[in-house]
């Protein structure tokens, strides 16, 4: 056990739990006035109900003993076994200090999802959708890529989450777009943000925390810490360029929310790479993730499906060029391992693989859920409650009094 | 008496303001609004698509005359608020009945 690890590692879970909340504001203020408060919750409220999804059930499904490479077992189910001593996955943190930080990305995922979904979703639909998918989606991939299951031992590199977090929400969203269908009037009123410093502030969040993302993910306060913390800042940097050059070449003008949008989009791409490249390889990184994310999100009125904040878009297309931007930026002077640039082509076949594979397995178990959901339950919340709005529909409280 | 409903572009109510105030008119309500005329809306692009926002911000300005003030009244408020561009607003006249000073209890002309 390491005092300055397990002191950076506890740090980093309050920087990873500070995003889910800055999600709900960057969410927030791009819905319209009358979903602001649904659209908060809906990130929010996870923070209450993924907490106890995973310390009950979804810790255990993701590191517990390996079962074919497929899933964990059910040892730590409610935490027993999960105490002060470092017994855990690695041996120099106490193993909560450890299954917090985790539990704080298994927070995040599926309010992610939400961005897709936002709008017209009935609350209890949402809140049954998200308990399953942590326990049948999340938990899986997670074991996959860090809990000793296959793609990890395959040698897919994923540091801090573009296939657990990112690739994965984007793929239930994916599926959410096209199970829910499109948001009464979409593509013929005009669906705009009703409060852009909103969702700055969010954004400006989601970057601070994801220090504790990226940086936290080296599991100890040391040099691979550093290397993903300034790899993390810079590609974001980078992608707020990117994003802004787009938008200037292809409308004309930068935006405020072209800004925040392409700094998640960096943040988004930078995520598993972050621990395994150089600085100067997350400037190309991120801004990739700038281009390919502005470009992500103009294909969604080409394929006509209604990702009400983009989810697919951003974390969708960000997540899978980061992924395969690992298997070409990496090298082994920082993380271990080298990728195509630094002579080991079979690496970006490995991301590749990883690729196909999360989106293959988190789309299609996300739509059976969904359908499942949907037969039960209900997803879609009736034409009237979406025009009236989701706060006062759903929640009963509007977000702004006169 | 006659009351004006004047809409005009918001940067230009400091000036139509000052113009009021000149002619020691005493009074007015202001009010943000918005609408359309032949102006139309205006384009704004959210995360590279482009949407046509069918209402323009405008101001409008209330105030109560009397009747021998209107015509001058008018022509102060097209000297400060006119530019020339379409979308410049418009001034409705229409006849007042009664105006009534709560405090005092006064009417008519007095009460403006």
């Amino acid at each position: 056990m390491n005092a300055a690890d397990t002191a950076f590692i506890l740090i980093c879970s309050a920087l990873v739990m500070f995003m889910t909340p800055g999600l709900a504001l960057f969410y927030g203020g791009m819905a319209r006035s009358k979903n602001v408060l649904g659209t908060i919750m809906h990130s929010f409220f996870l923070v209450g109900l993924a907490t106890l999804v995973w310390v009950f059930i979804g810790y255990s499904l993701s590191f517990g003993t390996d079962h074919g490479g497929l899933i964990g077992g059910l040892d730590y189910l409610f935490l027993q076994g999960v105490g002060m001593e470092a017994n855990g996955p690695v041996d120099n943190l106490p193993h909560l200090a450890f299954m917090i930080f985790q539990c704080m990305f298994a927070v995040i995922t599926p309010a992610l999802i939400s961005g897709a979904y936002a709008e017209r979703i009935r609350f209890g639909g949402f809140v049954a959708f998200s308990a399953l998918w942590l326990v049948f989606v999340y938990s899986p991939m997670c074991h996959w890529v860090w809990g000793g299951g296959w793609m990890g031992a395959m040698g897919a590199l994923d540091f801090a989450g573009g296939a657990v977090v990112h690739m994965s929400s984007a793929a239930a969203a994916l599926a959410a777009c096209l199970v829910l269908g499109k948001r009464k009037g979409y593509g013929k009123g005009a669906f705009i943000p009703h409060n852009l410093p909103m969702t700055i502030t969010g954004a400006s969040i989601l970057w601070f925390g994801w220090f504790g993302f990226n940086a936290g993910s080296a599991l100890a306060a040391n040099g691979a810490a550093a290397n993903a913390f300034v790899t993390t800042h810079v590609a974001t940097a980078a992608a707020v360029i990117g994003w802004a050059l787009m938008e200037k070449f292809h409308r004309g003008k930068a935006t405020t929310l072209g800004a925040a949008s392409g700094a998640v989009a960096g943040l988004v791409a930078i995520t598993p790479a972050a621990g395994f490249v150089t600085p100067m390889g997350s400037v190309i990184i991120g801004l990739g993730g700038g281009v390919f994310c502005y470009l992500g999100v103009l294909l969604k009125v080409r394929l006509g499906y209604d990702d009400s904040l983009d989810v697919v878009g951003v974390h969708g297309v960000g997540g899978t060029w980061g992924a395969l931007a690992t298997g070409l930026f990496a090298t082994a002077s920082v993380g271990g391992t080298d990728g195509l640039f630094y002579g080991n082509p079979g690496q970006l076949w490995i991301q590749f693989v990883s690729v196909v594979a999360t989106w293959v397995f988190c789309f299609s178990v996300s739509w059976v859920l969904l359908k499942i959901v949907d037969a039960t339950l209900g997803l879609r919340v009736s034409e009237e409650e979406e025009v009236r709005g989701l706060d006062l529909s759903q929640h009963s409280e509007a977000g702004y009094q006169m | 008496m006659k009351k004006l409903e004047v809409i005009v572009r918001p940067f230009k109510l400091d000036e139509v303001k000052e113009a009021l105030t000149a002619m020691e008119i005493k009074g007015m309500t202001v009010s943000e609004v918005k609408g359309f005329g032949r102006q139309r809306g205006h384009k704004e692009v959210y995360r590279g698509a482009e949407y046509q926002v069918d209402f323009m911000a405008k101001v409008k300005v209330e105030v109560v005359l009397e009747d021998e003030m209107v015509r001058p009244v008018i022509d102060k408020i097209i000297e400060a608020a006119r530019t020339g561009q379409v979308g410049d607003g418009k001034i409705f006249v229409t006849p007042v009945e009664d105006v009534v000073r709560i405090r005092t209890g006064e009417t008519g002309n007095e009460a403006i």
